[in-house]
């Protein structure tokens, strides 16, 4: 009997030891590039995470998956839009498929989870899509840049200044009652109420709300010339139906983060979007020839526009290539790598403008302010109507640090170490 | 024969024979597992190092689920919350407050044991399917709490910072600190469960109105069962906060509950230690499936639904049964 248990235990052992050796070697150095990529393919942004392993792939085939002379391999996982999944699978990309960068993540907490474990390690990571300010700002790790990202209350800034122009004075808000939110709602009332205009109430709702009707209500009798949303996903589908139903669209006029009008949102809604206001790096609708080329491209591709997801991960692909270029593909030396990153400018992205870096990470974009609007094919796609050059995270100016105390709209914070 | 002792007898004679009688099989089974754990880590690479200190953790939380679930015949749902809290206070305790990661182990399992004993005090009333509700509804508060109060928790953020000393920064000396400390709280756990207490909490799963009958005062068994067991996912939930340096909702989450309670059913409820088999079968298959798929939650799925049909007493308690059934 106790024979057979130790035969039965060291057939276990063996079988655990050949699940777990085909990862333990693999190619080093000269070797390929590898490229850990990841996104949330289940959970609630699962749609987002595919467009932007999409994208990404996309600037990779379109170069031959090379860079600098070397090939790239890419080594995709599922995040789970978990931050504790993205935790494990950062790991594993770190320390068994040994990439030489990370890649990605959709939600600010999987990317703060990361971004934390490689606050150790010094292994660069770059994140298009994750936008919490605090990653480019109070506390700044090096190693993370946002090749190709923003920071969340870098465009709705702009935006209040445009609103201003309009001769808007009186605002109500509406977002989502989490950082992101709280950030991009807070970046916009900073400025609004800067510029010499008033927040008359502000309503945080929390994530997934199918009703808006308590909401829309208040917000109609505030008396308000304009009002702001700050929205991702399903909620912003929601949100835009029930503004129009309410009778709310073309009585007050509705801006928004860039989110509330991506396309991920839009593409399979009607008029109800038409005419919604935001600022982004990227429109889809401009009449920029790199742009119209990337869209044309995506859409050949995907047969869709291309979301903010699709069109950042490609940029930041792109923006790592021209950064491995003068280095030969050297990814080795990882400071020299981040330094080639932090001076390397986008050129020839889809934006079709130039973009550098902050001093922080954080590019600085000419932006648009984007109203949603019928193309030539029926389809409602986002067009710019004006644009602010140079756009910061920190607003107008490029290096001072003008935000350090409380922001407009939230809570204030404890600096997280 | 049936007097109202308070004390039932020495564990020695309570126990049915079968159980003395496996013993010695059962003791090799645990130093081979034990070896197991102690000697994979050399021959690892370090990623499958760190999967291991997971499965390490995760199977404390499962016997913490077990000591309710199994041995009081209570299902609680809100163990995930009860660990998180641990892991909370001592992320807290660490990266806001510059505390030293020892005081802020102490504390999480403080905090931990204390919102166990307060969600004793009102669970332990119900059982069944409301005990399940009640547990569940308790966990959901505190995972409202970690989500909404942003100037503490860091909302959806969570909190992130270095938890883990020096000492054992590196995950080679980290997981065999969690090896040591896993072993004693196992050894502590299976003292718990063969003790007189641990064998009337038995009896109050197998029959409360007796056991109420004999004397024994029942309430008072299930608050401390499930404060203790409490207090075992709270050194779960602090070791968890220092491999991982970070927390989020997530961790206080209802998956997480579920997640606990899954590994101590897949490894076989009241086996104690098939919380091992459990956690290892569930962390490794998620990490080893997701490599092949994107739908690994498919499988995992399916994998729980052919536990159930075909070892509803989990895989130690069928392996344990097949036992029998051949000794016999």
């Amino acid at each position: 009997m106790d024979r057979r248990t130790f035969l039965k235990s060291s057939a276990a052992l063996a079988a655990v030891g050949t699940v777990a050796m085909p990862y333990v070697a693999r190619a080093q150095a000269s070797g390929p590039i590898k490229i850990g990529v990841m996104a949330p393919l289940t959970g609630v942004v699962a749609a987002g995470g595919r467009e932007m392993v999409d994208g990404f792939n996309m600037y990779w085939e379109e170069r031959g998956f090379q860079s600098g002379g070397r090939k790239v391999e890419i080594v995709v996982e599922d995040d789970a839009s978990n931050p504790d999944t993205a935790l494990q699978k950062a790991r594993r990309l770190v320390e068994q498929a040994n990439v030489d960068m990370l890649f990605g993540n959709l939600l600010a907490n999987t990317g703060l989870a990361v971004a934390n474990y490689v606050k150790g390690n010094g292994m660069p990571y770059f994140i298009p899509i994750i936008a919490a300010d605090d990653l480019t700002q109070r506390n700044r790790i090096k190693n993370v840049i946002r090749v190709a990202g923003y920071t969340a209350s870098q465009f709705p800034r702009p935006l209040a200044d445009w609103c201003l122009k309009q001769g808007y004075r009186k605002v109500a808000t509406i977002s989502q009652d989490y950082t992101f939110g709280h950030e991009q709602c807070g970046g916009f009332c900073q400025t609004f109420t800067e510029g010499g205009g008033q927040v008359l109430g502000q309503f945080w709702h929390p994530l997934n709300t199918s009703d808006f009707s308590p909401y829309l209500g208040q917000l109609a009798n505030l008396g308000a010339d304009v009002i702001f949303c700050m929205e991702t996903g399903a909620d912003a589908a929601r949100l835009m139906q029930q503004y129009a139903s309410f009778g709310l669209k073309g009585q007050i006029p509705l801006v928004g983060a860039m989110n509330v009008t991506d396309q991920s949102v839009i593409r399979t809604m009607g008029d109800e979007v038409e005419g919604v206001v935001v600022a982004a790096h990227f429109a889809e609708g401009s009449d920029n020839p790199r742009t119209k080329e990337f869209v044309a491209a995506y859409g050949k591709k995907f047969s869709k526009l291309p979301s903010l997801y699709g069109f950042s991960m490609y940029s930041g692909a792109m923006w790592i290539d021209e950064a491995l270029k003068p280095l030969n593909g050297a990814t080795a030396d990882r400071a020299a790598f981040l330094a080639s990153v932090m001076k390397t400018d986008l050129v020839n992205s889809p934006l079709g403008t130039t973009v550098k870096l902050d001093a922080f990470g954080n590019p600085i974009y000419d932006v648009s302010i984007r109203k949603v609007v019928k193309n030539a094919d029926g389809k409602y796609w986002n067009v710019p109507i004006a644009t602010y050059p140079q756009v910061s995270q920190f607003w107008k100016s490029p290096l001072a640090f003008p935000f350090a105390g409380r922001l407009a709209g939230i809570e204030p914070r404890r600096p997280a170490s | 024969m049936a007097s109202p002792a308070p004390n039932p007898a020495p564990d020695s004679t309570a126990l049915p024979a079968r159980d003395t009688g496996m013993s010695r099989l059962a003791m090799g089974a645990i130093a081979l597992g034990a070896l197991a754990f102690a000697v994979l880590p050399l021959i690892l690479p370090t990623y499958q190092v760190s999967i291991l200190t997971e499965v390490l953790i995760f199977a404390v939380l499962a016997m913490a689920v077990d000591i309710l679930a199994g041995y009081t015949g209570r299902t609680p749902l809100c163990h995930g919350a009860i660990f998180g809290v641990s892991t909370y206070v001592v992320v807290y305790w660490t990266s806001q407050m510059g505390g030293s990661p020892y005081v802020g182990v102490g504390l999480g399992i403080a905090a931990a044991t204390f919102v166990a004993a307060i969600f004793a005090l009102l669970a332990i009333r119900t059982s069944g399917v409301y005990f399940l509700l009640l547990t569940l509804a308790l966990g959901m508060i505190v995972w409202g709490v970690c989500l909404r109060w942003t100037s503490v928790t860091g909302g959806e953020n969570g909190l992130r910072g270095a938890v883990r000393p020096a000492a054992l920064a590196d995950g080679f000396s980290f997981y065999y600190a969690v090896f040591a400390a896993v072993a004693v709280v196992a050894f502590v756990m299976w003292r718990f469960v063969r003790s007189p207490f641990g064998l009337t909490l038995r009896g109050i799963r197998d029959s409360e109105s007796r056991m109420r009958s004999l004397g024994y005062n029942v309430p008072a068994h299930l608050f401390l069962a499930f404060t203790i067991s409490g207090f075992f996912a709270g050194i779960a939930g602090a070791l968890y906060a220092m491999f991982n340096d970070f927390v989020s909702p997530s961790t206080v989450g209802l998956s997480q509950s579920v997640e606990g309670l899954l590994m101590a059913i897949t490894g076989g409820i009241g086996t104690l230690f098939g919380a091992f088999i459990g956690s290892f079968a569930i962390i490794g298959l998620e990490n080893l499936v997701s490599l092949y798929t994107e739908r690994w939650q498919s499988v995992l799925g399916a994998m729980f639904v052919l536990i159930m049909i075909f070892a509803p007493e989990g895989i130690l308690g069928r392996i344990r049964s097949f036992v029998a059934q051949r000794r016999r």
